[in-house]
């Protein structure tokens, strides 16, 4: 089947209108490659680069076929072949996919180490005497984009099991079992989410299993071709987390848990773990899939600005929500979020124009395909300003950098409009706001309890 | 041409090509080719020399000449979604992709007209012109992607078809450039306009061998004030056929009338779950739309005459959201076929539409007679039957049958009065079969305006007719 239904829902075939750049395209280029009528080239491999790995076209395939499947493999080939080496790349390779992500203790170590940085003031102080003019002009254009790092990282937020304290309205129920996956990039820059999770999975009668210490769940590795990798990191999650002892695990990052789910298909021929793998599929849920599925509670009441935890969002009313790709495509997971955004009292969702078309972060494009990571970053910014939302929610690590870096680029003072430059939309996760909520009731119920039931 | 010579494009033709479009307009590298090597349509591929990108008409009219100069034949595209081979480049071809002219130039709400540029997107087209309260009413299912060059030079039809006709009704005007590179405007603004040859309509249909279309000027409607959708389910085919009938004789010509059997309900249910009854042999979908007090009237004059004919259930879409969900899963139908075979190929005849039951047992007795797997689906409005056959192209011996199978129902069409083609055209995958359903005058008469207009044979040789 090659009926071009994928072609309008591809980012990059819409920017370049050219069919390589197309689903329909990169199948093509991968059946010739299988059919002896093409090799395994360099511009090839390029081409599998250039691709987001989005998973839009799996959304509009009516013929169900699995790209994301063809794509690893594809891209596993193309490192197999080598036709993209080069000593830069190898170095870059080498050091992110298969030594920091494979050693959750020594990247949580590079995390404090630039947390130091940032927090100390070095950081500030480095852009400000123009230091960090001496960087090579590719460290130079990420340097900025890099994440915030959180002072507290997950392990120091959350303790291996919690279980609901003071829930009388659920504890009748029996006790949900559910595990939590930290995640890398989510646990370093994001642990107020992971916090958040394991609030909300409280409040909603669960007792909440967090190991210290996770592996990386290994999607970067399966997206960029080193499947070895990713098996092994597979292998060590199921030796941490047995799905036969949990309800449900949890995952709160779109692009963790899409490719999380598919653990069974990963380890299929592996004699020992296949089947294990095969159970943690069914179990692996997202956040947002969960809390849905078990008919989680409505926050009651509307939070009052005084009664909120944070400033920063409290007086916000207005709320917008992106779609992470491997959220919406990869899982097919689009109304529970919102599902969850309407139940939050004193929210108002406004929906973004394209809200599941990509945002340009597709896990490192921002780092290998810098020029259009950009400009799809533009049009989803535009798109999120547009609603005029005070709150941006977003269920995805990379998402999320992706829009707060282009939100405060955009609305930065500029040279044409030096004064009162508009504050930029705040970008969260469905859960903290959900954990807020709970936490805001909490806080007025004794009030609740004044005026009398 | 011999294909050794052909397919290896002289560098003098190459470079003259980027000197004008730029070398960014001119693909040969084979990567970058090869997607371009096919259409929509099954099991057929051939690389071309090269694939230009025309910015305007004079680029067009430049690449013409130009090829004209090399005798370099030329095949046009718009997206490649097309079902009978058209777009399938010949060896040594040059592609002239419209994709990038893709303007929507003006929208006339005065004259009720648009005009575009040929590779604009049909979908978009029907966007500008609801953002101005207009309608466009042909929808192809391809219409998200299918450029309106592409819906002219094949005249498609769509779901709307039954009361809004197909592109032939819409087109008001076309630029087009000819073989020789000349660039003439056909038609106009004016609702009557008789002046010479009604030569836009020979166009219109012609599947890029007479001429490439560059622009086109759009009649539009004003949108319809209500809209029902209606899901019909039935036990079985014939009786959906005699709803059809049913429903025209009673004298309603709702919009749709959209038939899906069995086979195909279930895989695009599979596809886009709307919640279509999985254990239906058949369904219609029927939109009516108008002034509400008609559409009402309508919509319940069709559950009557449903019922009637044994349609075990009739629903309303409750909302207008629905009925378009409703519409797009059927328009995924062709493609979500591709669940249950690797290789579908669909026919597009189409009967005069007392004929409908008769020809639907006829394709079911072809399907046993060959131990083939075909699904049907269909504009039954239209009497436009898509039976499809759901096979492996690496099958050969499987694909024997399906040869005779094709051959036998368009037997069985043309002895209804029928047509071998109802909107994908004849391309190369029809073309065996023209013949008979012309006559050898009238076939000799299509050759005779082919030889007048492009005299070298250099516009999709070898497409509709050798
Ligand atoms: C899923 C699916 C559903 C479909 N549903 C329908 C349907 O409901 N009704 C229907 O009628 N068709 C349908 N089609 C067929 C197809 O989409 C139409 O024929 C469409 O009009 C082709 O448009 P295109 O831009 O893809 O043209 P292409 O496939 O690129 O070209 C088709 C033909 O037009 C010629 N051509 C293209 N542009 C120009 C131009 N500017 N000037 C001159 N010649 C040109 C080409 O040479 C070729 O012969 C469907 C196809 C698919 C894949």
């Amino acid at each position: 089947m090659h009926c071009g239904m994928c072609l309008p829902t591809c980012p990059t075939y819409d920017e370049t209108k050219l069919e390589r750049h197309s689903p329909r395209g990169r199948i093509a280029l991968m059946r010739a490659i299988g059919d002896g009528e093409l090799e395994v080239t360099k511009s090839f491999g390029e081409e599998m680069y250039y691709c987001l790995g989005c998973l839009a076209c799996t959304t509009a395939c009516p013929a169900g076929v699995d790209y994301p499947k063809l794509f690893e493999t594809a891209r596993a080939e193309v490192e197999r072949q080598g036709v993209l080496d080069s000593p830069k790349r190898d170095f870059i390779r080498w050091f992110a996919v298969r030594f920091l992500f494979t050693r959750p203790r020594l990247l949580r170590l590079v995390g404090r180490a630039l947390y130091l940085w940032q927090a100390s003031g070095l950081q500030a102080m480095a852009r400000r005497s123009g230091l960090t003019n001496l960087l090579p002009p590719d460290l130079r254009r990420l340097e900025p984009q890099a994440p915030v790092i959180q002072r507290r990282f997950s392990h120091q937020l959350i303790r291996p099991v919690e279980r609901p304290a003071d829930a009388p309205a659920v504890s009748t129920a029996p006790l949900r079992r559910v595990a939590v996956l930290t995640g890398c990039v989510q646990d370093l820059a994001f642990a107020d989410v992971n916090r958040a999770t394991v609030d909300v999975l409280l409040a909603n009668g669960c007792e909440v299993h967090t190991p210290p210490v996770q592996p990386c769940c290994g999607s970067l590795h399966a997206h960029n071709g080193d499947l070895g990798s990713a098996r092994e990191l597979a292998r060590r999650q199921l030796d941490l987390i047995n799905p036969d002892d949990f309800d449900a695990i949890i995952s709160n990052a779109g692009g963790c848990g899409s490719h999380l789910k598919t653990y069974g298909h990963l380890l299929h021929d592996d004699p020992v773990y296949a089947a294990r793998a095969a159970a943690w599929d069914k179990k692996l849920k997202d956040i947002h899939e969960y809390l849905v599925s078990i008919h989680f509670r409505r926050p009651l009441g509307t939070p009052s600005p005084s009664s909120a935890p944070s400033t920063d969002l409290a007086p916000a009313r207005t709320i917008t929500y992106h779609e992470s790709c491997h959220l919406c495509h990869g899982q097919k997971i689009s109304a529970q979020p919102r599902a969850i955004l309407r139940a939050i009292p004193g929210l108002e969702l406004r929906e973004c124009a394209e809200s599941s078309w990509c945002c340009g972060s597709a896990g490192i494009y921002t780092i290998t395909q810098p020029e259009t990571a950009e400009r799809l970053q533009h049009r989803k910014v535009g798109h999120v300003l547009a609603t005029g939302a005070e709150i941006v929610a977003t269920a995805n690590p990379g998402c999320h950098l992706q829009l707060e870096n282009g939100l405060r680029a955009a609305c930065a003072p500029t040279v044409s409009e030096p004064a009162s430059p508009a504050s930029p939309p705040i970008v969260t996760h469905p859960v903290v706001l959900l954990a807020r909520a709970y936490a805001a009731e909490a806080a007025a119920s004794p009030r609740r309890s004044i005026h009398g039931t | 041409m011999s294909t050794a010579a052909a397919s290896a494009a002289p560098a003098a033709f190459l470079s003259a090509l980027s000197a004008r479009l730029g070398a960014h307009r001119v693909l040969t590298e084979r990567e970058d080719i090869l997607p371009y090597g096919f259409d929509g349509t099954a099991a057929l591929k051939q690389l071309p020399a090269a694939v230009a990108f025309p910015a305007t008409t004079d680029d067009v009219a430049f690449c013409l000449r130009l090829a004209r100069e090399h005798r370099r034949p030329v095949v046009t595209r718009g997206s490649g979604t097309g079902l009978s081979g058209g777009s399938l480049p010949l060896a040594g071809s040059l592609v002239l992709c419209l994709a990038k002219m893709d303007r929507i130039l003006e929208v006339d709400a005065a004259n009720l007209t648009l005009r575009a540029e040929a590779g604009a997107i049909t979908q978009k087209i029907y966007e500008a012109a609801d953002a101005a309260g207009l309608f466009y009413p042909p929808d192809p299912g391809s219409m998200k992607i299918s450029t309106i060059g592409g819906n002219v030079a094949e005249n498609s039809g769509g779901l709307r078809g039954l009361k809004y006709g197909v592109t032939r009704d819409y087109v008001m005007g076309l630029e087009v450039v000819l073989a020789d590179g000349s660039v003439c405007w056909l038609g106009s603004k004016c609702v009557k306009d008789v002046a010479g040859y009604n030569l836009r309509d020979l166009f219109v249909g012609s599947e890029g061998t007479l001429g490439v279309v560059t622009q086109v000027l759009l009649k539009l409607l004003p949108k319809p004030a209500a809209r029902q959708t209606l899901l019909a389910t039935f036990t079985a085919m014939d009786a959906a056929a005699a709803a059809v009938s049913a429903i025209i004789a009673a004298k309603i010509i709702p919009c749709t009338l959209e038939f899906l059997d069995q086979k195909t309900l279930r895989c695009v249910e599979d596809f886009a779950k709307v919640g279509l009854p999985r254990d239906a042999a058949a369904i219609l979908l029927i939109e009516t739309d108008g002034h509400p007090a008609a559409v009402a009237d309508e919509a319940e004059a069709i559950e009557k005459l449903c019922a009637a004919q044994g349609a075990s259930s009739v629903k309303r879409a409750a909302t207008p959201a629905e009925a378009v969900q409703l519409a797009t899963a059927r328009r995924s139908a062709f493609s979500a076929l591709a669940r249950l075979r690797p290789t579908t190929i669909l026919e597009d005849v189409t009967v005069p539409r007392s004929e409908l039951a008769g020809m639907i047992r006829a394709v079911e007795a072809i399907a046993q007679k060959h131990q083939l797997n075909i699904a049907t689906f269909g504009h039954f409005g239209d009497g436009n039957l898509h039976p499809t056959i759901l096979t492996d192209e690496r099958d050969h011996a499987e694909m024997h049958r399906v040869e005779a199978a094709f051959a036998d129902i368009v037997e069985e069409t043309l002895k209804r009065g029928g047509t071998i083609t109802g909107e994908h055209g004849v391309g190369l995958a029809k073309k065996p079969f023209l013949k008979r359903q012309l006559g050898d005058q009238s076939y000799e008469l299509l050759r005779l305006v082919k030889r007048a207009l492009d005299p070298e044979g250099l516009l999709n040789p070898g497409k509709i007719f050798d």
